[in-house]
């Protein structure tokens, strides 16, 4: 059954990427892509791959879907005719690599074998003595914030750049005098106001819980992060951007996101004032389980602020330009 | 069962050169972010397909199961769909920044005007 499913998915995310592909109309590429994540979080999930579910239906059917599509609000709707481009030389290339890839595949283990080289070595270590270590049930939580925290580190530190360079590219700066914020088509849906209302406050209710039951169930602070931008972008979607700021003032927001990577690098450096490592746990109580789980919910605190912060942040800077520039669909149109 | 042996594994490959064939291929800067996306989502199901034990369960403790998927493919992508987010949204600020430059984010056209001579 279980691998009927995965085919069944697995098709249907060939014919979503290959829609993709062929369609021009931009906007429309730009849903199949919300559908394609969409069917990518199914997968991980009968993959038995929950946390990682989580974030993919947040992330890529929610937050990039709608990057994508203020960014085409402000440049074309339309993908101009490819005629006279070269075709031959990148199918080409395409066909080579993708028989190269295949051919390797023949000597990889076969698809869920317990004997497959991933399943012997760390794997081991971790499913035997994630409960004597750290006393948690979700072996996720416990090695991304303990087993290797270091790792988590870069990568909160790879998300804080990245929203640098987007401020480097697009700057802070406030929308130009004179230009209001113009009512949004979808602010006169009652439907949309009255069900956006109803479910925003469960969805930040839900990232809370993601957030602090995260050691339990699926859940921590890279899926809490996500989840809380997620609800927040669908309210500035809804009720318009200058709502939305007020809920979180831009002069604290723009902060949170170096106060998240702090949080998780002084919890280093306090591990390491009261004479341990960095990010070596055990000091920060007698027990050492208790130490572990006071040191795993400081860290996803700080990934969970920086994550969600800079999630909103990249939005916000986006709509912000967006609100001065207009679409050139008449010039792309064909 | 043996014919799907590695249909993960082909399908990944499948979805990553549709993912690659759309950024070479295609000359609008958005498309090509979209491709781009594509081939990473491609990866993921490729790392979480190496993961999976036949006979196992989600990776959280429970009394009554004793053996899980790898957990560690987890950790890496979980984290990965987050950088990758962080990648696009540079990637889509540099689009924006193209665009207001040249007043298209088509790739031959910014090719033709940077080759014009005189003044831009």
């Amino acid at each position: 059954m279980d691998t009927l499913v995965d085919i069944l998915l697995l098709a249907f995310i060939a014919i979503c990427a290959i829609a993709i592909l062929r369609l021009r109309d931009l906007f429309a590429v730009t849903m199949m892509f919300g559908l394609f994540s969409f069917i990518a979080a199914g997968l991980f999930a009968t993959m038995h791959a929950l946390d990682v579910a989580f974030t993919e239906a947040a992330v890529g059917a929610g937050i990039a879907t709608i990057l994508i599509l203020v960014t085409l609000g402000q440049t074309a709707r339309r993908e101009k005719s490819q005629a006279g481009r070269n075709v031959l030389l990148p199918l080409l290339v395409v066909w080579v690599t993708g028989a190269v890839l295949i051919y390797g595949t023949a000597d990889l283990p076969v698809f869920g074998d317990p004997q497959a080289p991933a399943h012997l070595h760390v794997a081991p270590y971790y499913i035997e003595n994630t409960r004597e270590h750290i006393g948690i049930p979700n072996m996720v939580a416990a090695v991304l914030a303990s087993y290797r925290a270091y790792d988590t580190l870069g990568e909160v530190v790879v998300v804080f750049a990245a929203v640098l360079g987007v401020i480097a590219l697009l700057g802070l700066r406030r929308r130009p005098a004179g230009v209001e914020a113009r009512p949004r088509d979808l602010e006169e849906h009652q439907v949309l106001k009255v069900v956006a209302k109803m479910i925003v406050p469960v969805i930040l209710l839900f990232a809370l819980y993601v957030q602090f039951h995260g050691e339990y169930s699926p859940g921590g602070g890279f899926q809490a992060g996500v989840i809380f931008a997620a609800a927040i972008i669908l309210y500035a979607l809804v009720f318009g951007l200058d709502t939305a700021r007020q809920v979180i003032p831009p002069r604290i927001l723009g902060w949170l996101p170096a106060v998240g990577v702090l949080i998780f690098g002084c919890t280093g450096v306090l591990t390491q004032l009261l004479g341990g490592n960095y990010l070596d746990y055990y000091v920060l109580a007698e027990n050492p389980q208790t130490a572990q789980q006071l040191g795993i919910l400081m860290i996803e605190i700080g990934v969970g602020v920086t994550v969600a912060s800079v999630m909103l942040l990249i939005y916000f800077i986006f709509a912000e330009r967006a609100l001065g520039t207009r679409t050139d669909d008449g010039e792309a149109g064909r | 069962m043996s014919l799907f042996a590695h249909y993960n594994y082909h399908l990944a490959i499948i979805l990553a050169m549709i993912g690659f064939y759309t950024m070479i291929s295609r000359s609008n800067l958005v498309k090509k972010v979209i491709g781009l996306n594509v081939f990473q989502v491609s990866v993921f199901i490729l790392f979480i397909s190496i993961g999976v034990h036949e006979d196992g369960t989600v990776p959280i403790l429970r009394e009554g199961y004793e053996i899980y998927s790898n957990p560690l493919p987890h950790v890496l992508i979980l984290t990965a769909i987050v950088v990758g987010i962080a990648v696009t949204a540079v990637a889509l600020a540099l689009v924006v920044r193209i665009r207001e430059e040249y007043g298209t984010v088509e790739e031959d056209q910014v090719q033709a005007q940077d080759e014009e001579p005189g003044p831009t």
